[in-house]
Formats: structure tokens, C-alpha cells, sequence
């Protein structure tokens, strides 16, 4: 099996599955005690939280560990809009649920939600956002990067923006980190996202890097672990793995190049056989590739590709057990027919040059047999 | 909680732990701290003709913090006239130890031990010298 | 006899958290390195084998409490499953009524959750506990109300080991149409449980008590009658809703392997436990003014609580090192206040000071124990010819009415 699904998740590096695995079966203490085993697995946990803490150019105290991206996401939208009375959210509508439906919930608490527009390049619209900021201020919510197209959004001039109308910004940050370098304090946020398992970390392990002076409300009640911010033993071999994998994602930011070349070569491939490439135009991460050809339907493709041995995606990994198209493409404008033909192609650490001719040539062949004009061909 | 490398020697080896016969001529007790708080600290001194304390025992009924700041100044208020047992302050005791700031109250107890083992030998042989004393007693 | 050696330091936590059993970290390996597949993906194999591991996983969870795999929601622990349970359900029916039971000994996740819903407008009520540390059913009973939507009572304590009538309360609740949540966190694989009897609507779960990895836990949600709950964890929509966030395979895989060898071996290692709960025990009760906190027999084997009077806690731990043990919970054991467990006990606050707590397991010797026994014996002597306490009560003077100076 040929592995072209980074985005939705990653395997463990070699060498973050090394730093973890002592802490199974020998550094094993609750990180709450205070005897001899409790304390190595603390003197684990405030390394690691230093290591996060210099890879984004923060203090340790600014990082709170969590259980992954989708925590990360509830407890900065929960936690952040519980600072204010109940006022504006700015979402853009191509967040990832994990954002989407607890900006949701907040609506029903009595806040008022809008969306800003995002155009067919996939990239949200600065001026409809500082339109919508005019009015009244609040919180705003915008990714990095896209998880379903790449697209890196303007964050810091978002963050700027809300600095000017005094609004908290949050963005998520789980599909950029490990693909573009990312700076805490040169984004400008309140506070960023990330989740371990996207950069060849464990699952089930994230944080939420939050700004000095804000004063988070807790979404886990009972402990102060987290000082206060999170309840909950710490899952110390996940947050030893996560540090290490977020240490190497930045040593190992070179290897987008190759990806970006990997990705470009598809595209030219799938340009050739007549599909369209979403958000091409737009500022992207290098690894991810989304497209479709008209008339052919992307989960169908999907399941050739997979008995052939390569597995791609056909939309977010969270969603695509719904059947409904994407909601990031129907934001950007794109029609029913051609969003659900989309494929997700996201390239990794493992992918090698031959693996996109592969990949192409077998593509060729199931669009094929799936009837598509070959007078594309 | 991490200690010190002077309150785990002299929690490891604690110096003049004991009691002396309360009812000994020179001897008074200082008894401070209270079980329900978690500490409770007794500290003896013998005072000799002189006015000096030629020697303390103490007995503590707390963390390690307690009890080396209790036997620091067992050795501290040896050799001392009872004034100048008096000028012993807490936050020396702190320093020495290097206590952290949760801590602290233990050094404050050291202190009112002091205080109160003075106080109770003040009480005990006010007005009459001990020198009066030893006169009587020959 | 000559005694065996023993590495030191020598755990007796195994109720503050307990290793990945060897067995548990090896089935977890392959799916960070080589099954790394998200569960969620359904367009590939790698998705559909991490999906498979994980509904393996959650049969074995179901099998161990006897329930059914579709009431399994996973969480990342059983601190998650509690605020999941507790908030999820008393959001939801707030419309039916807005007051809750729990008791007073429970641990914290239950207990700040309910002072989280209190300030949310909530009524919450406080159960106490009788001496035993067991709640009296006529209390519990005397304190439900017509607005009454959810009472929590955890199955065991996690400072003293004892065991509620979980069935018994189950059965008061579900005549009055009351939710009972279960925080059974502490109860998997040291006690029975079986929920086609016991009338309980939501129970949580953690891997990490019982030899699986720390960041995984579980909550049960009855199907029949069927519990409604609001959702805490907003997101993809995974856990049919309930809790959204990426399933971490591994991890779901060691809580079912963990789990699994739980049902497999639980009869027989308790029975290794009660041996050397007893040795220690036995070792122990025979130092002078030592009292055992909760009910003797009402309690699990791995958990011995003990007060050692006129000794503090601190320096008693301190002084026995080599072992690691606790003093009341290992989540409020940084801050100097005595445990609110052994409080609600109506221990005094000495002897809440002086408690350790010994919790015994899967990987306990028994030269450990008596090297333990030795240690503290030893220790608690040495400790007491230093105390003032000590001498006093050796010299006939009742405590209770010394006038402490204030402080």
C-alpha cells in the first residue's frame, strides 16, 4: 500500500516512538505524585512543555496540553469567549468541524455567528471579515491552513485586525504546523492549535498555545493539572512524544520542497487528464493536492485507487463518512457535481519520486474504466 | 516537594532530639504549633548560673521542614545568653535551610519556640535569680 | 529466613496510576508505527484496519462490565467520561429539573464538575458518608427529589478502597426515574462489575488504573432505556456525536487489551492482592495507634489507608522513600490540606495528616510487602521518639484537651 493521506493522519517517527515508549512500562508514575516515579514523569512533562514552548518561541506556561486539535479548538473558542459577554464570533465557514460546531453551540448560548466569505481560491476575504469586525467586536476563528486544500489563510493580518478592533483571534494551526514554519508571536493570535498526530506524533495528544496575560476558562473540570486549564492525568507518553515530533517537524521543514515537487508533478498530471485543482491559485502547504474530474465520483475513485494499493481521501477524514460534498468546496463556490468528485491527494515523509507516477498512471486507468471521455487522454 | 540539602541532613540526622526532666532546676519548655495545623514543635532549654544555654533538646511533631528547623536551633541557641537567644529570627533560619515558600510558617515556629521556651523560664524563675536559687538550694 | 532482594524504590501506587502491562504495550506498538491509519478515514485500508482495531477494542471494554460494544463512547480518560456524564446529562435534562446528588468523598473530576454546574444555576447536594466511608442508602434515599435529574456515586474510593452499594442505589434511582452515574475508574478489574444487573445509566472508565496507557478512557450510556446526554466535545461528530476528536488507536487499543486481561485474570490476581493486602495489614495494625480508614470489609484488596497517630504525613513519607505511596490523593497531595476524603471520614485532622495510602497490584511482591513492613515499622518508631505528641500520650495526657496556642 502506497500511503498518500498524511493530512488525515501520520505514522510515529522512528524517533519519537524512541522517546516515548519508557513511558509504558518503566517511567509509568502519575505526574501528580509526589514521590520518585511521580516526579520523573513530571521532570518529562515540564521538558517536554519546554521543547513545545521553544518551537514556537514562547514561555512553557503558555502551552496546555490537551487531548488533540479537536480539544484545542473547543477549549480556545469555549474558553476564550467565556471571558466576554456574549457578543460577535467570526468563523470562516471553511473551519474544520472541531471549530465550526462549537462556534455553533456558542450561537445558541446567544452569540451572534458570522461567516465571513471565502472565495473559489478557497482563501477567506480579508475586507468582508474587517466589514463584519466594524460592527462589533468579539472573537474570531481562522485556520492556517485548509486540511481539505492547503489554502494558508491570512492569519496574521487577521490577527492584526483584531488587535485593532479589540477581538480575541484564534486560529487553527493542526494542518500548518510541520508544513510552514509557524511563530506564536509573529502570527500576532491569542491563541493556536495544534494536535501531535499530524506531524508524526501520537494521536490523542495536542495543546493550545495560549498568549501571556489571557486567562483561559477551563472545558475539564477536576484537577489542577494543567494549572488548572485541563483536568486530567497527564498522558505523559503522548506529550513526550508530541514534543519530540514538534521538535522535528521544524528541524525537518526542508522536506516540503520535495513534497512541493512531488505535488506539482501530480497537478500537471491531473491537469493533463482534464481535472480541475482546487485553491491552485492560492498561497497553499506544500504536501496537499485537491482536485476532481467532472463526472466522476471521488469516493468511487477513492476505492479503485485503494484496491490498486493507494490510499487518498475524498474530503476531510472526520466528515467523510457522510455522504454530503464537502462544505469547505460549497464555500468556495464550487458546484455540487464537480465537490463530490474530490479527491485529497497529501503527501508525507515516506512518498518517494516513483510513487506519484504510480499513482498517476493507475489513476489513469480506473478513471477509464470508471467511463471518463478519454478524448481527455 | 523537593527538600534541601540542609533540611535532609538534619532530618537524616537530627541533633539533640530528647527531653529533659521539666521539673530540673534551669530547665524550661517552649511548646508550640498545634496537632490540627500538622506541626507541633517542643523545645527545652537548660540555662545555666550564668544566664546561658548551655543545652536544648527538641521534639517535633511535623514535615521535614519542621523538624530540621527545630534541630538547627537546638545548635544555634546553645552557647547563647537568653537575650541573645531571642534575636534569632525566622527568616535566618529560612535562609539557612534554604525553605521554600510554602515552608516558611515551619521557620516561624522555630522562632515562637524560642520565644516561648524563654518565656516559660522568664515565668518560671521571675524575680529570683538563679543564683538566689542555688543559694537556697545549699 | 533470608529475604529476598528488592529493587528500590518500590512502587505502592497502583492506585494513583499503574505501568502498561508489558502484554498491553506490545499489542499498542503496531498501530503508532505500522497501522497508523486514522479510524475515521473510510476511503482506504489503513482507515478501515484502525477502525477495526478500534471496534475490537470496544468489544473487549463492553465484555469486561457486560455491555453492550454500542454503549461504549471512548474519552480521553475517566476525568473526561465524568464531566461527559455529569455536565452532558445535566445540560440535556435541565428542562426536567435542575438539582443532582453525589457525596462528599468523591474525587475531584465529580466534585469540581458539580460546583462547574452550581455556578451554571444547578442545585447540587453533598451526600456525607458514615464513619466506613459507605453512603447509607436511606441518606441517599432521603435525598431525592421530584426535581432530582442525575445522582453520582463512584463505585470505589480512590483514597480508601471502599466499595458503594452501587445496585442497591441503582435500583432506589431508577424507581425514582433518577440518572445514576458511576465513576467506576478505580472498580475495573478489582471488582465485579455486571451491567445487565446493576441499574446504572452511565459509568466511566480509565485504561491507565488498570495496566493500559494514560490519555484513554471510556464512559458507558445505556441504550435501553435509552440515556440522553448533550455532547461536550464538539466537533467531526465521532462517537456517534457524543465525543468528537480523533480516535487514538493505540491507545483504544491498549484499554481493550488492558480490559481484556482484566476479565482474564481479575479472580485470580485478586486473590494474590488479598494475600498481601493481608500480610501488610497484618504488619502493620500490629505497630501501636494505628487505625485503618474505611470499611474493613466493603473494600477492594489493593487499597490499604492507614493513620499512624502522632506522626505527620509529610515527614513519614519523606522518611520511608523507598517506597512510593501516597498521602490522601495523588491530585491534591501538592497542597498541605489534609485529605477531604478522610475528613468526611470524621478523622480527625492528625490522623488525616498521618495517612498513607498503600495501594497494592499486578506487579506487588511479597518481599516487597515485608520490606514495606519492616521499613515502617522502623520508621514510625523513629518518628515517634521524636514527637512531642507521642510522648505526651505515652505519658497518660489527653490530647483533646491540650489548649493548642494558635498559630
Amino acid at each position: 500500500m502506497i500511503y498518500f493521506d498524511y493530512n488525515a493522519t501520520t505514522p510515529v517517527d522512528e524517533a519519537v516512538f524512541e522517546a516515548m515508549s519508557p513511558f509504558f512500562c518503566q517511567i509509568y508514575g502519575n505526574a501528580s505524585s509526589l514521590h520518585q516515579s511521580g516526579r520523573r514523569a513530571r521532570a518529562a512533562l515540564d521538558e517536554a512543555r519546554h521543547k513545545v514552548a521553544m518551537v514556537f518561541n514562547v514561555h512553557p506556561k503558555q502551552v496546555v496540553f490537551t487531548s488533540g486539535g479537536t480539544e484545542s479548538n473547543n477549549l480556545a473558542l469555549k474558553g476564550l469567549s467565556a471571558l466576554l459577554p456574549a457578543s460577535q464570533l467570526i468563523v470562516s465557514p471553511i473551519e474544520h468541524a472541531s471549530v465550526r460546531v462549537p462556534a455553533h453551540e456558542l450561537a445558541w448560548a446567544g452569540w451572534k455567528l458570522l461567516m465571513p466569505r471565502v472565495n473559489e481560491a478557497g482563501l477567506v476575504d480579508l475586507e468582508d471579515l474587517e466589514r463584519m469586525l466594524k460592527q462589533k467586536s468579539g472573537l474570531i476563528s481562522v485556520m492556517l491552513a485548509n486540511n481539505e486544500t492547503g489554502v494558508l489563510q491570512p492569519v496574521s493580518e487577521i490577527a492584526r485586525l483584531g488587535k485593532k478592533f479589540g477581538a480575541f483571534v484564534h486560529t487553527d494551526a493542526v494542518q500548518a504546523f510541520g508544513k510552514i514554519s509557524v511563530d506564536f508571536n509573529s502570527l500576532g493570535v491569542d491563541a493556536l492549535s495544534i494536535a501531535g498526530h499530524k506531524i508524526y506524533g501520537p494521536k490523542g495528544v495536542g495543546a493550545l498555545i495560549v498568549r501571556e496575560g489571557i486567562d483561559l476558562m477551563p472545558v475539564l473540570t477536576g484537577g489542577s493539572q494543567e494549572r488548572g486549564l485541563r483536568a486530567g492525568t497527564e498522558n505523559v507518553a503522548a506529550i513526550v512524544g508530541f514534543a519530540e515530533a514538534s521538535k522535528l517537524a521544524v528541524e525537518n521543514l526542508s522536506l516540503t520542497n520535495r513534497l512541493g515537487e512531488y505535488r506539482d508533478q501530480l497537478e500537471n498530471g491531473v491537469l493533463a487528464l482534464g481535472g480541475q485543482i482546487f485553491g491552485k491559485g492560492s498561497p497553499r502547504v506544500a504536501n496537499t493536492s485537491y482536485f476532481a474530474f467532472e463526472g466522476i465520483d471521488g469516493p468511487k475513485l477513492a476505492s479503485r485507487l485503494n484496491d490498486f494499493g493507494f490510499c487518498v481521501a475524498t474530503g476531510s477524514a472526520c466528515s467523510s463518512g457522510k455522504t454530503e460534498p464537502s462544505s469547505v468546496l460549497g464555500a468556495m463556490g464550487i458546484s455540487e457535481s464537480l465537490a463530490r468528485g474530490a479527491i485529497r491527494v497529501s503527501f508525507g515523509k515516506q512518498n518517494i519520486k516513483s510513487d506519484v507516477e504510480k499513482l498517476l498512471s493507475v489513476m489513469t486507468q480506473c478513471l477509464l474504466t470508471m467511463g471518463m471521455d478519454t478524448a481527455c487522454i | 516537594m523537593a527538600y534541601s540539602d540542609k533540611v535532609l541532613q538534619h532530618y537524616e540526622n537530627p541533633r539533640n532530639v530528647g527531653s529533659f526532666d521539666k521539673n530540673e532546676q534551669g530547665v524550661a519548655t517552649g511548646m508550640v504549633g498545634a496537632p490540627a495545623c500538622g506541626d507541633v514543635m517542643k523545645l527545652q532549654i537548660k540555662v545555666n548560673t550564668d544566664g546561658v544555654i548551655e543545652d536544648a533538646r527538641f521534639k517535633t511533631y511535623g514535615c521535614g521542614s519542621a523538624i530540621a528547623s527545630s534541630s538547627l536551633v537546638t545548635e544555634w541557641i546553645k552557647g547563647k545568653t537568653l537575650d541573645e537567644a531571642m534575636t534569632i529570627r525566622n527568616t535566618e533560619i529560612a535562609e539557612e535551610l534554604a525553605l521554600p515558600p510554602v515552608k516558611i510558617h515551619c521557620s516561624i515556629l522555630a522562632e515562637d519556640a524560642i520565644k516561648a521556651a524563654i518565656e516559660d523560664y522568664r515565668s518560671k524563675y521571675d524575680g529570683q535569680s538563679l543564683l538566689s536559687a542555688k543559694a537556697n538550694n545549699e | 529466613m533470608e529475604q529476598k532482594a528488592v529493587n528500590l524504590p518500590i512502587y505502592l501506587d497502583y492506585s494513583a496510576t499503574t505501568p502498561v502491562d508489558p502484554r498491553v504495550a506490545e499489542k499498542m506498538v503496531p498501530y503508532l508505527t505500522e497501522f497508523f491509519g486514522n479510524p475515521a478515514s473510510r476511503s482506504h485500508a489503513y482507515g478501515w484496519t484502525a477502525e477495526k482495531a478500534v471496534e475490537n477494542a470496544r468489544n473487549e471494554v463492553a465484555a469486561l462490565v457486560k455491555c453492550d460494544s454500542r454503549e461504549i463512547i471512548w474519552t480521553s480518560g475517566a476525568t473526561e467520561s465524568n464531566n461527559l456524564a455529569i455536565k452532558g446529562a445535566a445540560h440535556f435534562h435541565k428542562g426536567k429539573g435542575r438539582h443532582l446528588i453525589t457525596q462528599k468523598t468523591e474525587h475531584k473530576a465529580v466534585l469540581d464538575t458539580m460546583r462547574e454546574l452550581e455556578r451554571e444555576g444547578y442545585e447540587v447536594t453533598y451526600l456525607d458518608v458514615e464513619k466506613n466511608g459507605l453512603v447509607s442508602l436511606d441518606v441517599f434515599r432521603a435525598a431525592l427529589r421530584s426535581d432530582t435529574i442525575l445522582a453520582s456515586i463512584m463505585m470505589v474510593n480512590n483514597e480508601i478502597g471502599v466499595i458503594q452499594p452501587i445496585a442497591e442505589l441503582g435500583e432506589i434511582c431508577r424507581t425514582k426515574g433518577v440518572l445514576f452515574h458511576v465513576d467506576a475508574a478505580q472498580a475495573t478489574g478489582k471488582v465485579n462489575i455486571d451491567l445487565q444487573l446493576m441499574q446504572v445509566d452511565l459509568m466511566s472508565f480509565s485504561a491507565h488504573k488498570t495496566y493500559g496507557p494514560k490519555g484513554i478512557g471510556a464512559l458507558y450510556v445505556r441504550r435501553k432505556p435509552r440515556v440522553r446526554l448533550e455532547g461536550q466535545m464538539h466537533g467531526g461528530g465521532h462517537e456517534r456525536g457524543l465525543r468528537s476528536g480523533t480516535l487514538a488507536t493505540h491507545q483504544i487499543v491498549g484499554m481493550g487489551e488492558a480490559f481484556r486481561l482484566a476479565r482474564e485474570e481479575m479472580n485470580s490476581e485478586n486473590e494474590r492482592i488479598r494475600y498481601l493486602r493481608d500480610r501488610l495489614l497484618d504488619g502493620l495494625t500490629q505497630i501501636e495507634e494505628t487505625y485503618v480508614n474505611g470499611d474493613l470489609v466493603k473494600r477492594v484488596p489493593h487499597n490499604i489507608n492507614i493513620s499512624f497517630n502522632f506522626v505527620e504525613g509529610e515527614s513519614l513519607i519523606m522518611a520511608i522513600k523507598e517506597l512510593a505511596v501516597s498521602s490522601g490523593s495523588a491530585c491534591t497531595s501538592a497542597s498541605l490540606e489534609p485529605s477531604y476524603v478522610l475528613r468526611a471520614l470524621g478523622r480527625n485532622d492528625e490522623l488525616a495528616h498521618s495517612s498513607i495510602r498503600f495501594s497494592i497490584g499486578r506487579f506487588t511482591t511479597e518481599a516487597e510487602i515485608d520490606f514495606a513492613i519492616d521499613l515502617i515499622r522502623k520508621k514510625i518508631n523513629r518518628l515517634r521518639e521524636m514527637s512531642p505528641l507521642w510522648e505526651m500520650f505515652k505519658d497518660g495526657v489527653d490530647l483533646d484537651k491540650v489548649q493548642w496556642a494558635a498559630h
